[in-house]
């Protein structure tokens, strides 16, 4: 099983997730987060005190699929997020060791 | 006793009352979000603090019979003598009672407008033993000297609503605890960005709105004079507002809420004194100078090194220093100023000026050491970093 995590803009969150609920992924995590790349931050003034904040809100989207589907979503994913300027984030592939679903006890792809 | 005046100051104490909740959410929105109980609760507290003092002995030393010219009698402690006829009012119009409840807001909100200087690392003990003792040391003094008929009052300084007991004494006493606790842990490293701007506007449009209550009521008459204070206080707080935000935008920024709102609070700062004795034209003048003056006063804490968190002796220092000598040029109604021909005025607000800055910022050294020494006012760095608002009141402000 594959953990796939999307870095991307926040405003992309409904297009990922109507990308994503299209081919068949069931469930998804969404956090809110900070981070910053080639992509600057921005200035604000307050008294006449600059402040340079170099973090950007981004948002965090998690999904865990059987390997087989992986690259689809992956690809589903980029597409939707995709604007083509810089600050678009980024998508991390990493394996999972295992899945339980809390409310039976089920494990393995069986439990995603 | 005129009872239309009794229902004005009754209403203006409870306007000027809802002042110190307005300040407590002006300065609470500037700070860093684990800093925001303690922020307000320095301000909020004084209501309870400030008003029981003024009770039992402050209102008495403000306002008792004179000693020396320097301090009132204990005649008034525990509001002896004080009551709902007009029997030893100072305003004979008005019961006893209102004239002291009505002085008693002013008292609160004092030593309320020193905690901006101090934000985000004064421990809660030792300010409560230091707020007590500066209400008593600092502010009955300077009440008495330029409204109980001490000195100040008999050398004819002029003071409509509090431009040197209010403003100048809690501007002095800010600069004097920002050098004495020292700087914030992380001050020029660490951004100190306002976490509540919506909050801080609030809390600047209920000052302004007080305001009202602070300078109108300050005629002590629902009469004429009360109309002029009213219109004076809102066209000065309305053109500091603009030229705050023009000298924003000169200096090479953009015009911000930050500044549209500080600018109005100080014009309102800078026309206390003069309300009641200058003409709405001049106030609008007085108001324009104001926002492009003390925008360049909270340049000075840059300069000078001093952590004054949120810009006390730059808003009510400066504005009521320019405020104060505004009084001695532009007075027109119940005395004259420069303008009108008398030059002696505004040599005597200039010395009120010097002995207002001196007495007040010598005091609060002496009751800040000694405060210090025995209780201890700052925080720890890692109490300053946990934020204040956990270290000393086991609080939080919002639950995310």
């Amino acid at each position: 099983m594959k953990k796939i995590e999307i870095i991307t803009r926040t405003f992309k969150l409904d297009d990922i997730k109507t990308a994503l609920s299209g081919i068949g992924v069931r469930g998804m995590t969404v956090s809110e987060v900070k981070g910053f790349g080639r992509q600057g931050g921005h200035k604000e003034v307050y008294r006449g005190a600059e402040y340079q904040v170099d973090f950007v809100p981004k948002i965090k989207i998690d999904v865990v699929v059987e390997n087989d589907f992986a690259a689809e979503v992956v690809e589903a994913a980029q597409k939707a997020a995709q604007t083509g300027q810089v600050g678009d984030g980024k998508i991390f592939i990493s394996p999972v060791d295992e899945v339980v679903r809390i409310r039976t006890g089920e494990t393995g792809e069986d439990a995603i | 006793m005129n009872f239309t005046d009794n229902a004005f100051i009754l209403i203006c104490a409870a306007l000027v009352m809802f002042m110190t909740p307005g300040l407590a959410l002006f300065y609470g929105g500037l700070v860093r979000s684990k800093n925001v109980l303690a922020t307000i609760m320095q301000s909020f507290i004084m209501l309870g603090l400030v008003s029981v003092l003024w009770a039992v002995c402050g209102y008495s030393l403000s306002f008792g019979t004179d000693i020396g010219g320097l301090i009132g009698g204990l005649d008034f402690a525990f509001l002896n003598g004080v009551g709902m006829d007009n029997i030893g009012s100072p305003a004979e119009n008005l019961p006893h009672l209102t004239f002291m409840i009505f002085q008693c807001m002013f008292a609160v909100i004092t030593p309320a407008l020193i905690s901006g200087a101090f934000a985000e690392r004064m421990k809660f003990g030792g300010f409560m033993v230091f707020s007590a003792l500066w209400l008593i040391l600092v502010y009955t003094p300077m009440c008495h000297w330029v409204w109980g008929g001490g000195w100040m009052d008999e050398m004819g300084a002029l003071d409509f609503a509090g431009g040197a007991v209010v403003h100048m004494s809690s501007g002095a006493a800010a600069l004097c605890c920002a050098i004495l606790l020292g700087k914030r842990k992380g001050h020029g490293s660490t951004a100190f960005i306002p976490h509540n701007l919506p909050m801080t506007i609030l809390g600047a449009g209920i000052l302004w709105f007080g305001w009202f209550g602070f300078n109108a009521g300050s005629a002590l008459s629902a009469d004429g004079g009360a109309a002029n204070a009213f219109v004076t206080t809102h066209m000065a707080a309305a053109a500091a507002a603009l030229s705050w935000i023009i000298a924003e935008w000169a200096h090479g920024g953009k015009a911000t809420t930050l500044g549209a709102a500080s600018g109005a609070v100080a014009g309102l700062v800078a026309i206390t004194p003069a309300a009641g004795f200058v003409t709405p034209m001049p106030a609008i003048i007085i108001g324009l100078c104001a926002g492009a003056i003390c925008y360049g006063g909270i340049m000075l804490k840059n300069r000078f090194g001093y952590d004054d968190a949120l810009d006390v002796v730059g808003i009510h220092g400066i504005g009521g220093t320019f405020g104060a000598l505004a009084t001695g040029i532009f007075a027109s109604i119940g005395a004259e100023g420069l303008l009108y021909g008398n030059p002696h005025q505004l040599w005597v607000q200039f010395v009120s000026v010097i002995a207002s800055w001196a007495f007040c910022f010598a005091m609060t050294f002496v009751i800040f050491k000694v405060v210090d020494a025995t209780i201890g006012l700052k925080a720890t760095d890692e109490e300053q970093d946990r934020g204040m608002d956990i270290a000393e009141h086991s609080e939080t402000g919002y639950q995310w």
